[in-house]
């Protein structure tokens, strides 16, 4: 039961990267109706702006390890994050609005393959070491939790969780709240009407962009935290996975992306924990497949009908 | 097969006949970028047939080429790899079953996923690739993570093209019959197709099972070219070559595919010679060194610029 628990728990907190990352995916989807192949490599940037800011701002801020300084890194992260994807959009995407979705698809697997291998070339095809923002430590769990108390919870298990949480509470803020989040809402749901009542299609976009770029950027300084070996190809699996947890809850759905990202994060720790870590990314694309073929909109999707 | 075409492959058989003891007289370095060629062309064409003509956008060619590379090994091998007429035999059977295998594996992936269109059949058939891969990476039986090796040497030159010719011609002949002009109208413009009573979903699955036969082909030629194979030579990589030398000869143009799928059979040699050179500046050379850099430039600025294709000479359609 305890090994049960534990596995939920790591899967837990790799959920909610997991969430992170889907959630750029179905906030783009929702205006522009494409799936952005190359939003995967915007968390490993994130990941490498961490690794190459993050000292320079300790040492600058005088913090050293301390939850400031992760926090101070994760706006840095997330602004150069924002930033790359707007840059992204208006070079690679714009120009190509009005054309088949194929054309569009293709360029982003495009976007998606250069950021790769120049990755690879700038910053080396091996593994670097992450810095550490924070001193991890398993928590002493109090007495109180009875039995639970064995389990093992590291503290950057709890801050990925926290920081997690505390981002989707403000992108539903922004989205739910705000006059650019209802333009945003008003594009995926109809986007002639919403320009006809005056919503500006380019800023609503790059908005978009920005924000999901950045809440990929944030996940990729979590990860960090959490494995701190990072390498220019550690989007492509991270990538996929959330764009799996995307179309699980249910693509263009912000809570169905939260939901989605965190079962397969249990699914995969469960799986690893259970079965074979050689089965976690067969048995995730598995329920891709299968997710698709019995309820292609998602869990908390809608079924769209096709019009003439 | 109209008794034109029949006499163009007689003919490629003949001219291939004639080659054939010249061929062995190339440098071994030659002779492998020339099978690598004829390998390439099928993959290129038959998946012409997939993303090109019938529209679809596949990305995980290089799992039913896995299929068929493990399936015909597996087969040789068990038989012993005998030599002589025997082996040959042996090879023709081998080569057949691994095709049919990945046939089956292609009818699997294209019956789900025809509810699915562009962006999501993309995801789903990489799922089906990394499926494929995983599974082999774990069965011990087929050499698991340490790959197969000890296969014939039965791939030569008359069987590499002998077969590139039948593909070619199978898939040409195939989209210019009355039922194939189906895939075209697919692609063209699905609701319109049903609405003049053309079964769709047949063509999309039709499209898939014989881009996969054709596949297992060139993954059989493969193994028993090289006689080593490894489940990382079919990953995501291989996929992109494929998708690469379609687009790059423009999607549903054959005499394109075709040769883009030699050009860039013999473009990362080109490149390892220009990585060497001592007096270009190391940047470049590093930009040399990795093909993908230049693949993926290739398609953005391809699909901003020329979505038609780089070897693509008709006047590009006008479409919405």
């Amino acid at each position: 039961m305890i090994e049960f628990l534990q596995q939920l728990a790591n899967g837990l907190a790799q959920g909610g990267i997991y969430a992170l990352i889907a959630l750029g995916y179905t906030m783009i989807y929702g205006v522009l109706r494409f799936i952005n192949f190359a939003h995967g490599d915007v968390f490993m940037l994130g990941a490498f702006a961490g690794f190459y800011v993050g000292p320079w701002v300790l040492r600058v801020s005088g913090l050293g390890p301390s939850y400031a300084g992760v926090a101070l890194v994760l706006l840095a992260a997330m602004l150069l994050c924002a930033l790359i994807g707007i840059g992204i959009e208006r070079l690679c995407y714009r120009p190509l609005r009005d054309r088949p979705r194929i054309i569009v698809l293709i360029t982003a697997i495009g976007v998606s393959l250069l950021i790769e291998n120049v990755g690879q070339l700038v910053f080396g095809a091996d593994p670097k070491s992450f810095p550490d923002l924070v001193i991890d430590r398993a928590l002493v769990l109090p007495a109180w939790w009875g039995r639970l108390s064995a389990l093992t919870i590291t503290l950057s298990q709890v801050l990925v969780l926290g920081v997690t949480l505390l981002l989707v509470v403000l992108l539903r803020y922004i989205v739910n709240r705000t006059r650019i989040g209802l333009a945003m809402r008003a594009l995926s749901l109809n986007p002639t009407a919403a320009q006809l009542a005056g919503v500006d299609l380019d800023r609503v976009i790059m908005f978009t962009f920005g924000l999901g770029s950045a809440l990929a950027g944030a996940a990729g300084i979590l990860t960090s935290i959490q494995q701190p070996s990072i390498d220019p190809l550690m989007g492509i699996s991270a990538g996929l996975k959330a764009f799996i947890a995307a179309v699980l809850g249910g693509i263009g759905n912000l809570p169905g992306a939260v939901v989605g990202g965190v079962l397969i994060g249990l699914i995969e720790a469960l799986v690893v924990g259970y079965l074979s870590p050689t089965y976690r990314d067969t048995i995730v694309f598995a329920v891709l497949i299968l997710i698709l073929i019995f309820r292609p909109a998602g869990l908390l999707g809608t079924v769209q009908r096709e019009k003439v | 097969m109209t008794s034109r075409s029949n006499q163009a492959f007689l003919l490629v058989l003949a001219v291939l006949a004639v080659l054939t003891p010249l061929a062995g007289g190339i440098s071994p370095y030659y002779y492998d970028i020339l099978i690598g060629i004829g390998i390439n062309i099928i993959l290129a064409a038959s998946l012409n047939l997939i993303n090109g003509y019938t529209g679809q956008f596949s990305l995980g060619h290089a799992g039913f080429m896995a299929v068929g590379a493990y399936l015909s090994s597996w087969l040789t091998l068990q038989a012993g790899t005998p030599s002589g007429p025997a082996g040959l035999a042996l090879f023709a059977a081998a080569l057949l079953a691994g095709s049919l295998g990945a046939a089956v594996a292609g009818f699997a992936v294209g019956a789900p996923s025809l509810r699915l269109r562009g962006d999501y059949l993309a995801i789903v058939t990489l799922g089906f690739n990394e499926i494929i891969k995983g599974t082999i990476q774990n069965a011990e039986p087929l050499g698991a993570q340490r790959g197969l090796g000890g296969m014939g040497k039965y791939t030569g030159f008359f069987s590499a093209f002998a077969c590139t010719a039948v593909t070619v011609l199978v898939i040409h002949n195939l989209v210019r019959s009355t039922y194939g002009r189906g895939f075209l109208a697919t692609h063209g413009d699905e609701i319109a197709a049903e609405s003049v009573g053309l079964n769709t979903t047949r063509y999309k699955i039709t499209a898939f099972t014989l881009g996969a036969f054709f596949a297992g082909l060139a993954g059989g030629l493969y193994a028993h070219f090289k006689q080593f194979i490894h489940p990382e030579a079919f990953g995501f990589t291989r996929s992109m070559d494929i998708v690469v030398m379609v687009i790059l000869g423009g999607m549903g143009n054959m005499a394109g595919v075709c040769l883009a799928a030699a050009l860039l059979t013999v473009l990362p040699e080109l490149l390892r010679y220009v990585a060497h050179l001592e007096l270009l500046p190391g940047w470049l050379r590093h930009v040399a060194e990795n093909r993908m850099i230049i693949y993926s430039l290739l398609l953005i600025v391809l699909m901003i610029a020329r979505p038609q294709g780089l070897l693509n000479f008709k006047p590009a359609k006008v479409k919405s």
